[in-house]
């Protein structure tokens, strides 16, 4: 468990005091991934490298499993690190170290392990992220893909219980962002690996994450389980988000449907509902018409969810809602 | 008519001499410039600004003696180091007289190199290192340094060079090596055939410098 008790921080920059992390408190339990989504300069880069103090709070407390991060000396602080592992946007893989020797490197650093342990660790962590061919390679001669996985392996060397990233799939193309987030899914799943991600994409957080926080300008302004926050986003920048995702404006939305005539509502489907056959079974029943306005069907994580933008007309409109509400959906009526 | 005879004034073995006396100048002088102007880059670099050990008032007074060393004719340099180097190496004369202030006048010069070489390193490597744990020690030894191998290969290329040119002074204390040469019978005696001789001789020797400074450098870069 992460636990951030009224934790704040404030840069000092030519004097001036700079806030970048309001008074926050938030708690990560154990075996989750965790997503923090904001713009650039939302405070989500300073609350990660707080985790493993690469950043020291102004005040609060970090507790990792009950210990409090923020009272570390210098050797307590390092041996901590070895239990935390970190992927960066840009890889911050040695340019001058083979692909093998990057991924011993915190092996080497903790100096535990005898140089036939580290051999027989690299190998097995190379072949975690497929790249047992290219171990004698240098990171220049690899993809942006191979690169970030030679990152994970690194991070994951020290069998470490949290993983950090910070934006690790932001300098990657869709394809390969899709894989690296799919090799994240399947470590938390298969080592019980808590991992936080910093991220300002929310196809990012719909694809791995368990929980969301949104962060904008220093404060957590909109926290829950992904599907709440993906599904019924309540704060402006949230909404923002999910629709850059959605690629869907909703003024836009609304002139374009102006002149369609009967009612306007979006249902949203979550799990075993979406397959249901639910609008079918109500059009009969209630005597309306319907169109189908807008929509997608997709998952979060691995549930499935469908939001439907539907116009009703004729029949009974509002035995209609009643049946909608009363079945295993969420209605909102747009009109 | 005779190759040989264009060069009459050339006294081969005195030429042999001399090329032996600037490989051995540069040789040593090298050698303690680098043992000694690598911690010293490394400490300039670490209590420069925004960076590891950031110690303003460190900085400030490293960086003043490195520049009034730089800023100081190697000439001057030469002489006012005369009693120093009597007691460093028991003599002001010869290729021993000539290598401590040889030494003096390289190692600011190199120290400055090795700065801006690890200043290039990634700030992201430094991060992720520690990140790792890394005890200072370790991300110096571990990352910093094998990170700025090419740009330090560089610098002693460049410092190696610069001493060379160095060396030609050194003939003011008797040290001898192919500019002394150069000066004494080439520029002095008008013997313009030793000039042509010594100055090709220095200049095939920068050329090999470069070359295999090149190649590390290339080689090291991992591209």
């Amino acid at each position: 468990m992460i636990e951030f008790q009224h934790v704040h921080k404030t840069y000092r920059v030519a004097g001036r005091e700079i806030p970048a992390l309001h008074p926050t408190s938030l708690s990560v339990p154990n075996g989750q991934v965790f997503g923090l989504i904001g713009h650039s300069g939302a405070g989500k880069s300073t609350l990660l490298r707080l985790i493993n103090r690469l950043e020291a709070p102004s005040g609060g407390k970090i507790l990792v499993d009950g210990e409090d991060v923020t009272a570390f000396n210098a050797s307590e602080l390092r041996r901590f690190r070895q239990q935390v592992g970190m992927i960066f946007q840009h890889f911050n893989l040695l340019a001058s170290k083979t692909v093998a020797d990057n991924v011993a490197l915190p092996l080497t650093l903790a100096g535990e392990l005898s140089g036939k342990d580290i051999e027989r660790r690299v190998n097995e962590l190379l072949k975690r992220v497929g790249l047992s061919d290219h171990a004698r390679k240098y990171p220049a001669q690899l993809s942006g893909g191979q690169k970030q996985r030679v990152g994970i392996a690194r991070a994951l060397s020290t069998n470490p219980k949290i993983l950090l990233c910070d934006e690790a799939t932001s300098a990657l193309d869709p394809q390969t962002t899709a894989s690296v987030l799919q090799l994240l899914a399947e470590i938390n799943r298969e080592l019980k690996l808590t991992i936080v991600l910093i991220t300002h994409e929310m196809d990012v957080i719909r694809r791995v994450c368990d929980q969301v926080a949104v962060m904008d300008a220093g404060v957590i302004v909109e926290q829950g389980p992904v599907a709440d926050v993906f599904l019924h986003p309540q704060h402006p920048t949230t909404r923002r988000f999910v629709q850059e995702s959605e690629q869907v404006d909703e003024n836009e939305q609304r002139d374009d449907f102006a002149h369609v005539p009967g009612r306007i509502v979006r249902l949203t489907f979550q799990g075993e509902a979406t397959y249901a056959p639910l609008l079918g079974t109500v059009a009969r029943e209630t005597g309306v018409d319907y169109s189908i306005l807008a929509g997608r069907i997709d998952r979060i994580k691995e549930t499935p969810y469908g939001q439907l933008t539907l116009a009703i007309s004729g029949g009974d409109i509002e035995a209609a809602f009643a049946r909608f509400t009363a079945a295993d959906v969420h209605m909102e009526v747009l009109r | 008519m005779d190759l040989l005879s264009y060069f009459a004034n050339v006294d081969w073995a005195e030429i042999w001499i001399a090329t032996v006396d600037t490989l051995l100048m540069l040789g040593g002088s090298l050698l303690f410039t680098i043992v000694l102007g690598l911690p010293l880059g490394v400490l300039l670099f670490l209590c420069g600004p925004r960076q590891l050990f950031e110690e303003k008032r460190v900085y400030a007074l490293l960086s003043l003696v490195v520049n009034i060393l730089r800023s100081l004719p190697f000439i001057i340099l030469l002489i006012l180091m005369i009693p120093l180097t009597v007691l460093i190496t028991g003599t002001s004369l010869g290729v021993g007289g000539a290598i401590p202030p040889l030494v003096v006048g390289a190692t600011p010069f190199f120290a400055r190199l090795v700065e801006t070489a690890l200043r290039e390193v990634d700030r992201g490597i430094i991060e992720a290192t520690q990140s790792m744990g890394a005890t200072t020690r370790q991300i110096i030894l571990n990352a910093l340094l094998p990170e700025a191998r090419p740009g330090i290969f560089a610098a002693i290329t460049v410092t190696a060079i610069t001493l060379v040119s160095y060396t030609a002074m050194a003939g003011v204390v008797g040290a001898g090596g192919l500019g002394d040469l150069a000066i004494r019978f080439g520029y002095q005696r008008f013997q313009t055939d030793v000039m042509i001789v010594t100055v090709v001789l220095l200049l095939v020797l920068v050329q090999i410098l470069q070359m295999v400074g090149d190649r590390l450098v290339v080689h090291f870069s991992r591209k």
